[in-house]
């Protein structure tokens, strides 16, 4: 069997407003665009991996919220209407969603085996979140790719952003392994915004982007020391800084995606491509892909 | 007016254990026991309404409230998946929920209400809907918790609901979907060996019933903080519905309080606790926070809102029309050489002065509760910009009217024991002429002025009392 590939990794944030914003024929609402900047950014993201060839996504988001371990979809289709709990006036997306079972089944058993606790979602009429759909859908929007979806663990509510990493830390270097033994090539997301504090207000027009901005001058500080350091391949700095990041920014790397994302891709040292950055009610998000197809190991 | 009261209050637990597979577990079966006791003795307290409070339906912009009349699907637990799917369908006063909307927008909230098809309902309002309304006999609201809401917000959220439970005249429950410690072993366990997940959190949800059980929620209330940092994971940022629940009790602490079960729930502490509003005669709160009637918190990060900046104009034009939509426009009291007019009174509604002088006498025009500057009424208008009904304290505004009449005697050179000659208007002598009373003894009654109480139909303000008063003049040199 030939070796699996991690063709790209990616930062993949997931609010609603994006697809809000693009009024695809799954979404119910209907906008008059807005958010351009982040919707541009995923165009760009998604023209970087058009010629690449790839068999399934693997995606961590941090609203399928577990605290009984990490869990992963273990049916091979889901289909369902996605109403946002939170934003149910953006986002009401009816999906169809196919899903590598054998993939899934690969890392969870590797999970495991690790010592991780770990657990396949085998109920049909479980709805997947809608971090989930909306990353996938602004990835690819075709819908033509299966995925391996794997939730977000609360360790770092339980415990501390130092438990979760380590528990992360493993998860990714699993993920990994997973999918180098499994033969296939493989984009990895991580679906999370970077520095979290909301707005508590909405503006009549949700996509007014006279009212968009950052919420404060110190969470914009902490977006952009991110950013360097995913352009300047720094992977173990945003390791070493990840718990005052977290804490300091209420940043939405608590679900876990970003560190696992990093231990996915080996902690890369070569930079990431931004492909765009902006807020959305006040909240920082940054798409950015690790080309890891292009530096492969000698 | 009809008088809405709350006729109970119950804490559940949240997880779908109780519905799905309460047989595998005796703490389990005896919280689902629980929770069928709750269910019966709210069918037969005649309830017309439930109004739950769930922690796992956070929201981030306000607070929401599910307004869609029956909302169907299949709800499936992030965690427990296995044990099961709960298909749902709910009766939902949608109208109570706009009125609710309505009434937290009045107290400063942010709110909104939610009625799409699909939306996913949380499960903890699921199980408790569930299991305390089987039958769908009694319609119910839902409301989220706001991640960002401190007390104070959440304090108003619950006097906004009890605002509309009064003024509809409802005989109304409140559910609080929650868990009192919260953190569940992060690994599978078999059903057998389920437990509290520590002793500490044992210890603190007991010390909790303890005082439930005593019937003193404030008590729990101003314990939140303290009770979040030692046995919540942050879920939720604290220990918010036992703050909701005083609210909708009056902040009280003499409550009848039944601790009906109390079990694990894969490590989280359940119980199913029922509050009876009959007093009990114990419990004194330890200490008082703040009694919060509006909501003014820092909420506005789009941008702050626009002061209304009220400058004298000419006396025959209304200053401000914006002020306040929920009744005239003011005018700049009118000047002549013997009138008495004070920057600290309530603007008149028309062209008149707050008081005229003549020889020895004061003659004030009609004085209202309306408040100088904000305009607001203490006690709360009678009613809402589109007529409908509120409720209000009587004695709150008849107070705001003798402290009124008080600034204009004063900007004369005078006081309130000058008050020769009173005559009152009423809106509601039925409702309104005890508690108008009781305050007037303790005020005006001291004085000893001639009165004279008349109930009117209207007043031009949505006020329920004015006063027209007749005054000494003070000396003048
Ligand atoms: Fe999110």
């Amino acid at each position: 069997m030939t070796k699996g590939e991690i063709v790209a990794g990616c930062l993949a944030p997931h609010p609603p407003h994006l697809v809000y914003a693009e009024n695809p024929p799954q979404n119910e609402p209907v906008a008059e665009g807005g958010w351009e900047q982040l919707r541009w950014g995923y165009e760009r993201l998604r023209e970087s991996l058009a010629d690449v060839e790839y068999d399934a996504i693997v995606l961590l988001s941090p609203h399928w919220q577990t605290y009984v371990g990490t869990h992963f979809l273990g049916l091979p289709h889901f289909k369902n209407l996605s109403v946002d709990p939170v934003f149910p006036n953006l986002f009401r997306y009816h999906y169809e969603l196919d899903i590598d079972v054998e993939l899934s089944q690969q890392i969870h058993d590797r999970a495991a085996e690790a010592g991780l606790a770990t657990k396949m979602m085998n109920n049909p009429d479980f709805r997947v979140d809608y971090g989930t759909i909306t990353t996938g859908h602004m990835f690819n929007p075709g819908w033509d790719k299966p995925f391996v979806v794997i939730s977000s663990n609360r360790s770092r509510d339980y415990y501390s952003v130092e438990v979760m990493q380590e528990m992360m830390m493993e998860l990714g270097r699993v993920t990994r392994e997973a999918i180098l033994a499994s033969g296939k090539k493989v984009v990895v997301l991580a679906s999370n915004s970077l520095s979290h504090r909301h707005f508590t207000t909405e503006s009549a027009i949700p996509e007014d982007m006279s009212k968009e901005h950052i919420t404060s001058h110190a969470m914009h500080l902490w977006d952009m020391r991110m950013i360097e350091y995913f352009r300047t391949g720094q992977a173990q700095r945003i390791i070493d800084e990840m718990p005052e990041f977290t804490e300091q920014a209420i940043a939405e790397s608590d679900g876990g995606g970003l560190t696992w994302l990093l231990s996915t891709l080996d902690l890369p040292t070569y930079p990431g491509i931004l492909h765009g950055y902006g807020t959305i009610i006040g909240t920082g998000n940054a798409i950015v892909e690790w080309p890891a197809r292009n530096h492969k190991e000698a | 007016m009809r008088n809405g009261e709350l006729i109970g209050s119950y804490i559940v637990p949240v997880h779908p254990h109780t519905i799905l597979v309460p047989e595998q577990n005796e703490g389990w079966s005896r919280l689902r026991e629980a929770y069928d006791t709750a269910a019966q003795r709210i069918k037969d307290s005649g309830a017309d309404l439930l109004i739950i409070y769930s922690t796992t339906w956070p929201s981030i912009i306000g607070h929401q409230i599910i307004a869609d009349p029956n909302p169907e699907w299949v709800m499936v637990d992030h965690d427990f998946h296995d044990l099961g799917s709960i298909p749902y369908s709910f009766n939902i006063d949608e109208d109570f929920a706009h009125a609710w909307d309505k009434a937290n927008e009045k107290r400063g909230l942010k709110s909104r209400t939610v009625a799409y098809h699909g939306f996913p309902i949380d499960v903890g309002s699921v199980v408790a809907l569930k299991l305390l309304n089987p039958d769908n006999s009694i319609p119910a609201v839902i409301v989220s918790s706001n991640v960002y809401a401190n007390r104070s917000e959440t304090t108003v959220l619950a006097k906004a609901c009890m605002d509309v439970v009064k003024a509809t005249g409802r005989k109304a429950v409140a559910v609080t979907a929650m868990s009192l410690s919260n953190r569940m072993f992060t690994t599978p366990i078999e059903p057998k060996d389920d437990r509290i997940h520590s002793l500490k959190d044992d210890e603190w949800n007991r010390k909790i019933l303890e005082f439930l059980g005593e019937g003193r929620l404030e008590d729990v209330g101003q314990l939140s903080r303290t009770i979040h940092q030692q046995i919540r994971v942050n879920k939720v940022v604290a220990f918010k519905p036992m703050w909701w629940l005083s609210g909708m009790n009056q902040n009280r602490n003499n409550l009848t309080g039944e601790v009906l079960a109390y079990e694990a729930i894969h490590g989280a502490g359940g119980a199913v606790v029922h509050l009876d509003p009959t007093p009990s005669g114990t419990g004194d709160k330890e200490y008082d926070e703040d009694d919060v009637e509006y909501f003014a918190g820092e909420r506005n990060v789009l941008d702050a809102e626009h002061d209304v900046i009220v400058e004298a104009e000419s006396i025959t034009e209304p200053v401000s029309k914006a002020i306040e939509t929920n009744g005239p426009a003011l005018w700049e009291p009118t000047e002549s050489e013997d009138s008495v007019n004070s920057n600290a009174a309530p603007k008149p509604v028309g062209a008149y002065p707050h008081a005229r002088r003549v020889g020895d006498l004061l003659y004030l025009s009609g004085v209202g509760p309306r408040q100088p500057g904000t305009n607001s009424i203490p006690g709360g208008p009678i009613h809402d910009e589109n007529g409908n009904p509120l409720n209000y304290d009587i004695k709150a505004q008849t107070q705001a009217v003798i402290d009124n009449i008080t600034r204009i005697l004063e900007e004369a050179g005078g006081s309130l024991a000058d008050v020769l000659d009173v005559t009152s208007f009423l809106v509601d002598m039925d409702r309104d002429f005890q508690g108008y009373n009781e305050v007037w003894a303790e005020t005006l009654g001291q004085v000893g002025p001639t009165r004279t109480t008349l109930a009117i139909k209207a007043l031009p303000t949505p006020i329920a009392v004015e006063m027209k008063v007749i005054a000494k003049a003070p000396a003048t040199d």
